[in-house]
């Protein structure tokens, strides 16, 4: 009887040790990841808060009475289009305009940000073989799992409490809840990117799903919103954006939606942990499969599609998803504008000539653009990263010139960028349900902005490949100016930096080829500067 | 740099590298300075050096991955900084560490860069997968080490070319494979090919070349064929003498000189060896012993001799290693 009390004593003493074990090495793990990301957090944490904290002032800048915010929230919630962008409005105060303009957004990046730590640390590290070394020292199985996340909560949390701090002047609860659900939404990605780490064996096929969750929640709640205007859709609160829009801060609170992001932190944290304890260092759940003893591949064009094309079909399916669904908004956004007679003149003065539809498509082509120089610029730094991983060396030692291998790459990256931007077209023509044409033009048009972007990245990768990345920094400003920078009241010069600010405003507006072709003539210059470096430099040893 | 096909028509003479004088900098760190290399066509030419003493650096700059900063190179006759393209045709290169793509199998990978190259002898492809022991059916990450080394040492032994370049190619691979490595490369020059290898495994250099060059802190030091190279060092001798020795002390060449007795230990400069027997048979011979050197102490002595050199000529600040003594 003693014997069996102490051996189940002694059994469950181990269990304790055992997941003890396991956490082994968290402590110095977290500090070892944040001196990894002293740069790049402080960079992103800054950025966003920064975002919301400028909001009330700029704001009030343009909207300085009462009574114009007044007028300017009752336009906001009766345009559907405009609901689905930015979300209903709540409350007219500066603080509520602050959360309505810019919390959805906060909580988008706040989302980005979290799965590039949480896959950096961890799919990342097994990927490229660091992990070995390091999970053969004093680590536990679940330790690096559970300090990527920790860096995670580091990160959402000072986010929280700078927004919380920074905007406390319009009212400490909305501050806190404003604070406290963009670190949520933060939270949820970083956890919904740890389980989607245990599966994938590639960190970047991980950071793309986890990516394409992302933009579903963001769609699932642009979808609720344009459809009612108080966030009561299921779509809304499917979607942890959803979850944000509805914790109202600064319009009463409503503190019993935090538990969601909680409840929803903790489920995806169990499961990824539980995967992480199952699975072996470097394997996944989806396992590789055998490929051919011989291979097809005859050209550096053939294995740059080869490479490529994973991410080619991920962003093709994602521009017409996207665009289906808001085509489908589009729909119900015309019908009910139709049905509202002044609602229909207010809109067509704020600038959509043509009317309410066109308008929404215009704004909703451009966000399409905008996210396509995301596509353009992570598809030219393939080259980037072919080069310093020490593969592009033995291509090059063969009968292959750098012009040939960087434009097998090129040719992917700005016919790909095409290719989505016509899918993302035709998704939209389908989901609104005829006018294929203008809609399919007007996407077209903005391939010309993006190419720019993608010359740039060119021209950055040919002059020193430790300017590349700084192509993701112009790609990030453009989208910046192009989302939020009319509400930030910018200078019309700085917009102008942006290649989106010179294009026309299609379908609706008249079309204008004179800055489509300059901005083709640029993206070509700027691409064949950058093919001229490279062909010159040292390829990076 | 005259091509060296200019000098004569007969293979022996012509070259298939011809490097004078290859100056490369990396910021401030000389990487190259002033190095000379020379490849006969068809011989087996072994590339040593401490590690950071420029081999990887040269081998890219006659890829034309890097460009000179100052000096010629010419491979096969060609500038291979602007006649890249036309020049790889002709080359096969092994890195020291070989990255794969992860989605691709090995197999694919030897495909891609036999036609990327002058093409691909499907039936040698086929016997060096079966001698290397490789399954080409296993896609880049699932692989290890040596067998990654194996994807690229395949790829380049079934190519069609007349220069292979592998810069230490064996690193990873078992001793077996090793053997399989060593016989490659001697049926690589019994057709004519020209091999240039870097290597940091002696017995393999000794094993398979015909000349080698020594580089150290981005210079030639020495060049030659291994018995040119013994030549040039020291031979070690014990003998066991009659009577006690005399004046060897004073003989040019003799170093590490230890007398106990009868009993006499030391070395001597290779070309100074007559002049130390003549002294030791004068006091009477009982036992002799001569070794000559070992490979591992010429690289040694070309490797350590830092000191010698810093106090000389040796007044420039580089980051190179230099190995441990």
């Amino acid at each position: 009887m003693t014997t069996a009390t102490t051996a189940t004593a002694a059994v469950r003493g181990g269990v304790r040790a055992r997941s003890a074990r396991q956490l082994a090495g968290t402590g110095t793990l977290l500090r070892f990841f944040l001196r990894r990301d002293r740069l790049m957090m402080p960079l992103w944490v800054g950025v966003i808060g920064l975002l919301v904290l400028s909001m009330p002032n700029s704001l009030k800048s343009v909207y300085g009475t009462v009574a114009e915010r007044a007028d300017l929230a009752r336009q906001m919630l009766t345009n559907s289009s405009l609901r689905a962008t930015y979300g209903p409005v709540f409350d007219d105060s500066l603080g509520g305009l602050t959360a309505w303009r810019i919390g959805g957004y906060a909580g988008l990046f706040a989302g980005i940000m979290s799965l590039l730590v949480v896959v950096r640390h961890t799919r990342e590290e097994e990927e490229s073989g660091r992990q070995e070394l390091l999970s053969s020292a004093m680590v536990g199985r679940r330790a690096p799992l559970t300090a990527a996340l920790l860096a995670a909560l580091v990160a959402n949390g000072v986010l929280a409490l700078l927004i919380a701090g920074g905007l406390a002047g319009q009212g400490g609860g909305g501050a806190l809840a404003l604070g406290l659900g963009v670190g949520g939404v933060g939270m949820v990605f970083a956890t919904m990117a740890a389980i989607v780490a245990q599966l994938t064996e590639s960190a970047r096929l991980a950071k793309g799903l986890t990516g394409g969750l992302l933009g579903a929640a963001f769609v699932l709640r642009a979808a609720g919103d344009s459809s009612t205007d108080d966030g009561s859709s299921v779509l809304t609160w499917l979607s942890p954006l959803g979850w944000l829009e509805n914790e109202r801060p600064f319009a009463q609170e409503r503190w019993w939606v935090l538990p969601l992001f909680v409840a929803a932190v903790v489920i995806q944290g169990a499961v990824a942990y539980e995967l992480a304890g199952r699975r072996d260092v470097g394997m996944s759940f989806l396992p590789t499969r055998p490929g051919p003893a011989r291979g097809r591949l005859g050209s550096a064009g053939a294995l740059a599609w080869r490479l490529q094309r994973g991410a080619v079909l991920g962003w093709s399916l994602g521009f017409l998803a996207a665009g289906a669904a808001f085509g489908g908004i589009t729909k119900g956004a015309a019908d009910l504008v139709g049905s509202n007679d002044k609602t229909r003149q207010i809109i067509e003065r704020m600038g959509g000539q043509s009317g309410i539809t066109d308008a929404f498509l215009a704004t909703m082509v451009g966000m399409l653009g905008m996210v396509a120089a995301l596509y353009v610029v992570s598809s030219v730094l393939r080259l980037h990263g072919e080069e310093t991983s020490q593969r592009a060396e033995p291509v090059l030692a063969n009968a292959v010139g750098r012009l040939r291998w960087a434009c097998g790459h090129l040719v992917v990256a700005f016919g790909g960028a095409a290719l989505i931007m016509a899918l993302g077209g035709l998704g939209l023509g389908l989901g609104y349900g005829h006018e294929l044409r203008p809609v399919l033009g007007a996407c077209l048009v903005q391939v010309a902005a993006v190419w720019t972007l993608g010359g740039l990245a060119v021209l950055l990768y040919g002059i020193s490949p430790q300017l590349a990345p700084g192509a993701w920094g112009a790609a990030g400003v453009a989208l910046l100016l192009g989302w939020i920078g009319p509400a930030l009241n910018v200078p019309q010069a700085v917009m102008d930096l942006s290649p989106f600010g010179h294009l026309p405003k299609l379908p609706g507006g008249e079309m204008a080829w004179t800055p489509v072709l300059i901005l083709t003539a640029i993206a070509l210059a700027l691409t064949a500067t950058g093919l001229a470096a490279l062909r010159r430099r040292d390829m990076s040893t | 740099m005259t091509k060296g096909r200019a000098k004569g028509m007969t293979k022996a003479t012509t070259k298939a590298i011809t490097v004078s004088g290859l100056h490369k900098s990396f910021g401030g760190t000389h990487a190259l300075d002033g190095l000379d290399l020379d490849v006969e066509a068809g011989e087996v030419h072994g590339f040593l050096g401490p590690n950071g003493s420029g081999k990887s650096t040269t081998i890219r700059v006659l890829l034309g991955l890097l460009r000179g900063d100052a000096g010629s190179a010419q491979v096969l006759g060609q500038d291979p900084w602007a006649d890249a393209v036309e020049l790889h045709r002709r080359v096969a290169y092994v890195p020291g560490d070989v990255t794969l793509w992860r989605n691709l199998s090995g197999g694919e990978v030897i495909d891609l860069y036999g036609r990327l190259r002058g093409g691909l002898d499907p039936a040698r492809r086929a016997e060096l997968i079966e001698r290397f022991e490789l399954d080409p059916t296993k896609k880049g990450r699932t692989y290890s080490k040596g067998n990654r080394q194996k994807v690229a040492l395949v790829a380049a032994f079934a190519s069609d070319v007349d220069l292979l370049i592998l810069d230490e190619p064996t690193s990873g691979l078992d001793p077996l494979m090793e053997e399989v490595f060593q016989r490659c490369v001697e049926e690589e020059r019994d057709r004519g090919r020209t091999v240039l290898l870097s290597s940091h495994i002696l017995s393999e250099v000794e094993e398979l070349c015909d000349r080698v060059s020594i580089i150290r802190k981005g210079r030639t030091v020495e060049s030659g064929t291994l018995a040119d190279l013994r030549h040039l060092t020291r031979t070690s001798v014990t003998a066991e003498l009659a009577g006690p020795p005399n004046g060897l002390a004073h003989l040019p060449g003799v170093h590490d000189l230890d007398i106990r007795g009868h009993r006499v230990r030391l070395q001597v400069e290779t070309d100074k060896l007559d002049a130390v027997l003549r002294s030791l048979t004068d006091s009477g011979v009982r036992s002799l012993t001569s070794t000559p050197p070992t490979l591992e102490e010429l690289f040694l002595r070309h490797y350590q001799d830092d000191v010698q050199d810093d106090v000389l000529d040796d007044v420039r600040v580089n980051g190179e290693g230099t190995m441990a003594r």
